[in-house]
């Protein structure tokens, strides 16, 4: 192989890893806001990552670059600065936009197919599979014991 | 025999499928319906300093019409406000959300003014305390001060006589 060629190889492998390494990093939140403390920081993130953007309906809000985004996180960032916990911030959000501001959704008696569903499809599913092991380890069983029983007769004759 | 069970399947995952084509995900249910409606003191469009305030409207049935003058499906529902104003049921007033009081004014001359008054909510605070996310949007309110009926995006005819008045007249008594 050719220095050349391995460059060019080289260079196909490292514009995917590129790709890959700098595709998450396109967030559309820019507003740099002051906070008084790391932590807050670091709730703020969280929040604009847990709450939907109620506009463009696939993105959260410091996914968006819509208006209400904008508007959305500035409210964020005002009621925490004001002393608001995270769990305040999502209550305020929840009271004038309903659960569907929640990316992810409480556990109360509307969604509670929603989290127990897919566990409950598991447990259908295991069951319904050890059922069948069950028939066939049943069906083969006999089967078993005929050839053994076979065996035998055969080798009878042979010992006599 | 052997067909039936993935054919089963397939018919309840088709069923399932077709049934949230007819859902409309835009729509999402508000959950000020039946609360009281929030708190706002806000400036007239032609009166700036004339303050209006939620306390104002206590004791009548009033709709409040959420518009802009970039809004372009408020265009499309302008004749249908209208059309509901000229019936003298209730007083109708706008809320301006994030507009320039400029072009909201060339807004109502072009079109004409269906609105006893507008707020200007230039910075979209009392849109978000209403939970306002996609204009136009209509809410009917009570004597109590409660919301009775909201609706997200245009009003259109059918709307309007089988939701909008029917919740105004139930109001009304």
């Amino acid at each position: 192989m050719s220095v050349k060629r391995i460059m060019v190889k080289h260079l196909r492998l490292l514009s995917i890893v590129a790709l890959l390494i700098f595709s998450g990093v396109s967030q559309a939140a820019v507003e740099a806001y002051k906070f008084k403390t790391p932590k807050m920081e670091a709730e703020y993130n969280q929040l604009i990552g847990e709450l939907r953007c109620l506009v463009c309906q696939n993105q959260n809000l410091s996914g968006s670059n819509a208006d209400l985004a904008k508007d959305l996180r500035q409210k964020t960032h005002e009621l925490l600065m004001d002393g608001n916990t995270p769990d305040q911030v999502s209550d305020y959000m929840v009271a004038r936009y309903g659960d569907f501001v929640l990316y992810r959704p409480p556990l109360q008696n509307n969604t509670l197919l929603l989290w127990l569903g897919p566990f409950a499809l598991l447990l259908l599913v295991i069951v319904l599979v050890f059922m069948k092991m069950r028939r066939k380890q049943v069906l083969v069983a006999p089967e078993q014991d005929a050839m053994a029983k076979a065996k035998q007769l055969l080798s009878e004759p042979q010992e006599k | 025999m052997r067909f039936i069970l993935p054919l089963g399947i397939f018919v309840l995952i088709v069923g399932l499928l077709g049934f949230g084509l007819t859902l409309d995900p835009k729509k999402i249910p508000s959950p000020l319906i039946d609360k009281s409606a929030p708190d706002f003191s806000l400036g007239n469009l032609y009166a700036p300093e004339e303050k209006l305030s939620k306390k104002d409207l206590l004791g009548q049935v009033w709709v409040l019409n959420v518009w802009a003058s970039w809004c372009v499906s408020c265009r499309a529902e302008h004749a249908i406000i209208t059309d509901l104003a000229n019936r003298n049921l209730v007083n109708i007033f706008g809320l301006n959300y994030k507009d320039q009081p400029k072009d909201a004014h060339r807004w109502l001359k072009q079109f004409g003014n269906p609105y006893s008054a507008s707020l200007m909510d230039v910075d979209g605070r009392v849109g978000i305390d209403w939970g306002v996310y996609g204009v136009p949007e209509t809410f009917v309110i009570g004597k109590d001060g409660r919301i009775k009926y909201k609706h997200i995006g245009p009003v259109t005819k059918e709307s309007l006589e089988l939701e909008v008045i029917p919740a105004i007249k139930e109001l009304l008594g």
